[in-house]
């Protein structure tokens, strides 16, 4: 995954509150099998409504930061919500508040999600209105606008980490707790057999209903 | 010891480590994988070149976009088709076992999963699926995940979470006639609302859960996410463990037995805390039906159509506008003048053996209204053979339903069985939300009985007439 480092960008502002998973990403598509390339049907009802959007609207259109509301992404646990964001090349989503699972999904997909409230969201949404650029430092948690005020944002540790490294969360675990892991499936195995269940009595279910059916 | 819930118990014994600020890395014994949610997991998998750690804790089924009428009909190229297919090849290539469309073991994941004894207490199962709470009804932590953390189960066999907090809800009095375990959670989720159990593990437990059958506990969890939790349990009793012997994948011989050994403890302590608890009279209740747009848009169906103008505020004033506007009611209106154009009876909330006996109890000897287009889908291949065995196929078929196989089917439209715009649906599935049930559909929750019942009369009727 790509490392999170800074972003400096015009920010789109999409100032609605609770911007769903299915405004974001419409069930339909769910059928669609691979996960590169699926921007294109990001926000696919407002983009082909009848107002402009504004993603579509240069500067915004190559913007890499987006302004939203409140409780972002709400709805669903598909993670299409998240590919979908990051395909259109956004890296950093600004809200008042998230969806749970989106806000956990965004972290396993080189998207930084940022809460801010009161004084500093305004200044943002400003910022991104006025098509300012800004520009998102990560390791310092710092948000610069043009007008040299710096903002602060909260992240925790472990996510930032992931975020910094650009590492998968697979690789994350496997680096970090590999030997854990294996010694408590030893554990397991031994405190626990019934637990497994053996690969062949498995495959033979599969298969002895191959024949009847 | 410190005094400890269920939750806790099984929880406790699958951390492999802290990883700080109330972060664990927890132990996935089982999951559950089905062709919609897994494709792009899968995809990652490869893409980083990595193997399947342990093929054994998976079962791969496709459950979601399977055509319902089949016996030799081909399936239909298209989207679907290509998903069951690449589930196939993935399953092959990285040694999972995959249970094929056509055979007796298919049905959706959460039917399935316990009728093969996959599912088990004290277990951690996982599915990409939001309604994997379901097996909680077995004494386990079950639920949903999206598909980065299907990678990491398959690739780690663990997963980084938060522990959820606790809230045991108390349900009492037991069920009168008429009245079964859907109307309870509906009602709770009315009372609660859909967002009463952010952030909870809930802990069903009281005198009417002890009663209720393993099939009735199963709907019971399932709709836990639609009260906002992502998990549900109910302490496993001698009903769970008379359900589990004997079943393919369950242990057996020795293994039974030291597996029943280390299963009597999964229980919350006697003087175990909670972090929130709710009691919920169950005795008096009576048949529930949704009228809006989200679960808990529901009241009794002797009531009426609520009148938005009477909400406090102006957010839920409007919400309730649209909900209304959506579902093509106006206030006032009796729940049991409103009438139905479909009915499905089915999905993993209520597509069980007992679910069909108790839609075919209303039906013998009745007739689907004219205007009514009703269809019978079991969970599962083997709920079907049973069902047929008993010979309540004839009795649905007789009635005018029609009688399908095996799959998720109307509850979320993927495939071909869904609603035309502005058809009205009596469905014993889970979700009402707009477009749920196709684009345009409008979405009537209720049981298997009251679902029939509708069928019979052509508009919601309350089924305790019937009987
Ligand atoms: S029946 Fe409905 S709720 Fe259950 S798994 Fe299928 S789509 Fe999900």
């Amino acid at each position: 995954m790509e490392k999170f480092t800074t972003v400096k960008s015009v920010a789109a502002p999409l100032l609605e509150n609770a911007i769903d998973t299915d405004v974001i990403f419409p069930a339909r598509f769910l059928l669609l099998l691979d996960r590169e390339g699926l921007g294109r049907y990001a926000f696919s009802e407002r983009r082909n409504g009848p107002e402009p959007f504004v993603l579509d609207t240069p500067p915004y259109d190559t913007a890499k930061i987006l302004v939203t509301g409140e409780n972002f992404g709400t709805g669903s646990s598909r993670e299409q919500a998240v590919w979908t964001i990051a395909d259109l090349g956004i890296r950093c989503v600004i809200a008042r508040s998230f969806g749970e699972i989106f806000f956990a999904n965004c972290f396993k997909n080189g998207v930084l999600p940022v809460r801010l409230g009161g004084d500093d969201m305004a200044a943002v949404e400003r910022a991104a209105e006025a098509a300012e650029e800004i520009t998102i430092d990560l390791e310092a948690q710092s948000i610069r606008l043009s007008s040299g005020r710096e903002i602060r944002f909260d992240i925790e540790p472990n996510l930032k980490r992931l975020l910094l490294l650009g590492l998968d969360e697979v690789g994350m675990i496997l680096a970090e707790d590999g030997d854990a892991i294996k010694a408590f499936e030893a554990r397991r195995k031994a405190d626990q057999p019934w637990m497994s269940i053996g690969i062949e009595k498995l495959h033979a279910l599969a298969e002895e209903q191959d024949k009847n059916g | 010891m410190v005094a400890q819930t269920l939750y806790d118990k099984i929880w406790d014994s699958h951390v492999v480590a802290d990883r700080g600020n109330g972060e664990h890395l927890i132990y996935v014994d089982r999951h559950l994988v089905q062709e919609v949610s897994s494709p792009q997991a899968f995809a990652a998998l490869d893409q980083d070149g990595r193997k399947v750690r342990c093929p054994e804790a998976h079962i791969a089924v496709a459950d979601h976009a399977v055509p319902t009428l089949r016996g030799d009909r081909p399936f239909a190229e298209g989207l679907a088709f290509s998903q069951v297919e690449r589930l196939k090849e993935n399953a092959a290539k990285h040694g999972i076992a995959y249970m094929p469309m056509d055979g007796e073991r298919h049905g959706i994941v959460h039917v399935i999963g316990p009728e093969l004894g996959f599912t088990l207490p004290g277990v951690v199962l996982v599915c990409g699926d939001s309604h994997t709470c379901t097996h909680g009804a077995f004494g386990c932590i079950a639920f949903g995940i999206g598909a980065s953390e299907c990678t990491s189960i398959f690739a780690t066999q663990t997963l980084r979470q938060r522990k959820q907090k606790t809230m045991r809800v108390n349900l009492e009095g037991g069920l009168p006639d008429g009245v079964t375990v859907k109307d309870v959670i509906l009602a709770l989720i009315a009372e609660i609302g859909t967002g009463g159990g952010v952030g909870y593990a809930l802990e069903y437990a009281g005198s009417t859960v002890r009663e209720l059958s393993m099939a009735a506990r199963m709907t019971l969890c399932n709709m836990s996410i639609e009260a906002g939790s992502r998990v549900g349990v109910v302490a496993p009793d001698e009903k769970t463990f008379a359900y589990l012997e004997g079943r393919p994948l369950a242990p057996s011989g020795d293994a039974w037995k030291q597996a029943m050994a280390a299963w009597s403890d999964l229980h919350s302590d006697a003087d175990a805390v909670f972090d929130r608890e709710v009691t919920f009279n169950t005795a008096d209740l009576a048949p529930q039906v949704s009228w809006g747009t989200t679960p808990e848009h529901t009241c009794a169906v002797t009531g009426q159509v609520p009148d938005p103008e009477r909400e406090a505020d102006q957010n839920s004033k409007s919400r309730l506008r649209k909900s209304l506007a959506y579902m093509g009611l106006e206030p006032g209106t009796a729940i049991r003048d409103i009438p139905v154009d479909r009915v499905f009876v089915g999905s993993c909330t209520n597509g069980r053996l007992e679910d069909l006996r108790a839609a075919a109890q209303v039906l013998s000897g009745r007739k689907v209204a004219d205007s009514v287009k009703a269809i019978a889908v079991p969970g599962s291949a083997a709920v079907k053979i049973a069902a047929e065995r008993e010979g309540l196929h004839e009795i649905f078929l007789s009635a005018g339903f029609e009688w399908r196989d095996a799959g998720c089917s109307m509850c979320v439209a993927m495939n071909d069985d869904r609603l035309a715009e502005g058809e009205r649906c009596a469905s014993t599935s889970n979700r009402n939300f707009e477009g749920r049930q196709g684009k345009g559909g409008r979405t009537h929750l209720m049981s298997p009985p009251m679902a029939a019942a509708a069928a019979v009369t052509g508009k919601i009727t309350d089924v305790r007439e019937l009987l």
